[in-house]
């Protein structure tokens, strides 16, 4: 009922405000007067109608022609309680009226719309910011087309556990919704387009609906697990007034954080005693720190146990320089595993050969002992849906617990200390952990020599060079796309939580670029110097966030990792031609058909330097690369983001 | 979890016998291999996309150069790998082909020391 009224005032708004501006009272009565002086002289001075019909503002123009306060005022008034700070979003006319209330009533601040090129590029920005900062950024789009190209990014932000507010313009009303463009982006349920991949969804029909939708959309994507939310905002109910209230406008509910779901206190009494009585306790962990905090509880219970880490890279979950930080194939000596906010247990513990077997699917095989005994905390078995399967294959767990890690760890860590482990056996493991790390360096620098003055650069060496560029700043690598051998995660010191922040999660490619800029954009406000190791076909999903870096003063130092193919797929067609047992066609190019980005090269550099940045390149020569990345520092220094284009190793 | 680690082995001990056996019937000799082909042959046949350019490896594929495993060893295993590494037959890659491969591998220089790389050493 409550739409129809509205409807019903606004159509009858618009027909007397096309009356009034097809036949205006005022034209008329100076016709009647021109008619009854026929010899009057041609020019007549103006009466007081056609005076102020000729200098004053007209009627249907007036300060407030909805005869009221817009509703997307109060919208406004909602968001700015929740302290988001920017609004990175590509313009659309279903949102205009939130538009024009941000940037006028709200004073372009907090949120501050940022000028995006993509929708993608849009929510992407959100996902890295809110690795850096902690909290989480809202966008803007066109309910239907908008959302298509949201739509991947707003996966990869479900698929990493990273919290989002989307918001589609949606023309609700076929009756009144304009004819045309507007129908065309209008659905009767756009949230339905990402229901899959996001934590909840709604559609408000009223202010105070919409008050109590955001906030709720901001404490549910902000409980662990995180997810991206979204609302449907019809573009009636931003552009029509506010309704009466006795003089007030409606309420706005309080934001209250919800405490994340630790694990139950049996389960992890369970977890403890088996984890203090083992013999060869390991620890892995993919998305367990959510904040700096986790990292310092998982050294906290690393140390007490003297258990290897695994640090699977979600996010920054534990020193790279520590002793006790391990290799993957560590898993083959324990005889207890504790998983921590894992997105693929079984891949942990199994391996998977793509090598043709088994009618073409591949084989299979254990990685750990048979009794070795599995634990798990992931608070990802409360937040589980039925068609995207980004909860991998099945693996069973002895104790699993369905629990935010990182809000678990402190019981966990006075449960191992009740428990007692054995100090002889600490001793030991301790002893053989440091050797084992040392000797684990000493084999991966080693390894990054090996072709370290080839051309095009390796990989390691592109890494170390950017490594020596930025190590006496206080350095953010905020995205490294595009597989460099992970010789970040090898060589350098990262024991920040800033240092590392994890990748796409869906490997939805296009990630890496507006995800860096989010980063970057966060670690601006904190006085952070950003550097992403930039692969070339994430790039080219969506370039024009290089203008927003630009156009939003966001330095950023983007190093390429050009290799000059989608490389991933160069090997997995490869790979098929030969169980096929047939000559790859490479057509003009070094990959297969379909999979080479050149013939001709993009000029990476060229096309950021179009957009504002600061670029060179090629680069080929190593011993070029280090001076580039002088110039290049200095200038990211000065608040303006810089790029280099350099030719690399394809892994 | 008993049955999965019992068939693994099966399949690991029949993958190491059919590697050896294919060791022990591979030709004695290999024609020597130039160089400057196999550095074509490299890159045509596909295998800097694992192994890098120079034979150096990284997560995809092992180090492979310099001092390659011997030609002939290298060729059992290339014909017959039933591990990560897809098989390389002679219907896609001629003796002649891995000959000159291993001969651009074995001319690859000597790795220097990382602990003359200031930048390993930071």
């Amino acid at each position: 009922m409550a739409r129809k009224d509205r409807r019903r005032f606004l159509t009858g708004f618009v027909a007397a405000s096309a009356a009034t501006a097809i036949a205006p009272p005022l034209a008329r009565g100076a016709e009647e007067e021109l008619a009854q002086n026929t010899r009057a002289p041609s020019a007549l001075p103006p009466n007081a109608h056609i005076a102020a019909a000729e200098t004053q503002t007209p009627s249907e123009l007036a300060p407030s022609r909805i005869g009221g306060v817009p509703g997307s005022d109060f919208m406004v008034d909602v968001i700015k309680t929740l302290g988001i700070k920017y609004c990175p979003s590509n313009c659309a006319s279903s949102y205009r009226g939130i538009h024009e209330s941000l940037i006028n009533y709200g004073g372009n601040k907090m949120p501050e719309f940022l000028t995006c090129m993509h929708e993608e590029s849009a929510v992407a920005m959100g996902h890295g910011y809110f690795k850096i900062a902690g909290k989480p950024l809202m966008t803007l789009c066109h309910g239907t087309v908008g959302l298509q190209h949201a739509a991947m990014a707003i996966y990869n932000a479900w698929c990493d556990r990273v919290p989002m507010i989307v918001i589609g313009g949606n023309e609700l009303d076929a009756s009144t919704r304009p004819p045309g463009v507007p129908t065309f982006h209008s659905a009767q349920d756009i949230n339905a387009l990402v229901r899959d991949f996001t934590k909840w969804d709604d559609t408000p029909v009223s202010l105070d609906h919409f008050a109590q939708s955001f906030v709720r959309a901001y404490k549910i994507a902000m409980t662990p697990p995180y997810g991206p939310v979204m609302i449907s905002l019809d573009a009636g109910l931003q552009q029509e007034p506010m309704k009466e209230h006795g003089g007030e406008k409606p309420v706005i509910p309080r934001y209250v954080p919800t405490a994340p779901p630790q694990g139950d206190s049996g389960a992890v009494k369970e977890a403890a005693r088996l984890l203090a009585q083992a013999q060869n306790p390991v620890i892995v962990a993919d998305r367990a720190a959510r904040t700096p905090n986790g990292v310092t509880l998982l050294v906290q219970l690393a140390e007490l146990l003297q258990a290897r880490v695994i640090d699977q890279g979600g996010r920054m979950n534990f020193p790279r320089t520590h002793y006790l930080s391990a290799p993957p194939t560590v898993v083959s000596g324990a005889d207890v595993i504790l998983g921590l906010e894992l997105s693929d247990f079984w891949a942990t513990v199994n391996s998977y050969t793509d090598n043709g077997e088994n009618g073409g699917v591949g084989s299979n095989g254990t990685r750990i002992k048979r009794d070795t005994k599995l634990i798990s905390i992931s608070s990802v078995d409360l937040n589980t849906k039925a068609n995207y399967q980004d909860f991998q294959r099945f693996q069973v767990i002895d104790v699993p617990m369905a629990a935010d890690a990182e809000a678990t760890l402190p019981a966990l860590i006075e449960a191992v200390k009740q428990a007692g482990p054995n100090k002889a056996a600490l001793e030991k493991r301790a002893e053989a952990a440091k050797k084992a790390h040392a000797e684990g360096q000493e084999r991966a620098k080693q390894a990054a020599a090996v072709a370290w003055d080839a051309s095009p650069i390796s990989t390691a060496r592109l890494c170390m060079e950017i490594f020596g560029a930025v190590r006496l700043l206080d350095w953010s690598l905020v995205a490294s796309e595009g597989n460099v051998s992970n010789w970040p995660n090898r060589l350098w010191p990262i024991d920040k939580h800033y240092q590392w922040l994890g990748r796409s999660g869906g490997y939805g490619v296009g990630y890496g670029a507006p995800a860096s800029v989010g980063a970057a954009l966060a670690n601006r406000d904190l006085g952070r110097f950003s550097v992403s190791i930039q692969s070339d076909g994430d790039l080219m999903y969506a370039p024009g966030v290089l203008w927003t870096a630009a156009r939003h003063k966001i330095p950023l130092l983007a190093v390429m990792h050009n290799n000059r193919a989608y490389h991933q797929e160069v090997m997995h067609v490869q790979r098929l031609s030969n169980f096929r047992n047939r000559v790859a066609n490479l057509g003009n190019d070094m990959g297969p058909v379909g999979t080479s980005i050149m013939n001709p090269d993009i000029e990476y550099h060229k096309l950021a330097e179009s957009m504002g940045w600061w670029a060179k390149g090629p680069i080929k020569d190593p011993a070029q690369l280090g001076p580039a990345l002088k110039e290049a520092v200095k200038v990211v220094q000065s608040g303006q983001p810089a790029l280099l284009n350099v030719w690399t190793q394809p892994r | 979890m008993k049955m999965n680690v019992l068939l693994s082995s099966i399949r690991n001990c029949a993958k190491n016998l059919g590697f050896v056996a294919a060791l022990l019937l591979a030709p004695l000799a290999f024609a020597a291999g130039s160089a400057e082909k196999g550095k074509t042959a490299f890159v045509q046949h596909g295998c800097w996309q694992c192994h890098g350019f120079a034979g150096q490896g990284g997560v995809t594929g092992p180090k492979l150069a310099p001092n390659p495993l011997p030609l002939e060893t290298m060729s059992a295993f290339v014909r017959n790998t039933r591990g990560g590494m897809p098989p390389y037959q002679k219907a896609i890659l001629s003796e002649a082909d891995l000959a000159d491969i291993h001969a651009y591998l074995s001319s690859q220089p000597k790795a220097p020391d990382y602990k003359g790389i200031p930048l390993l050493n930071p």
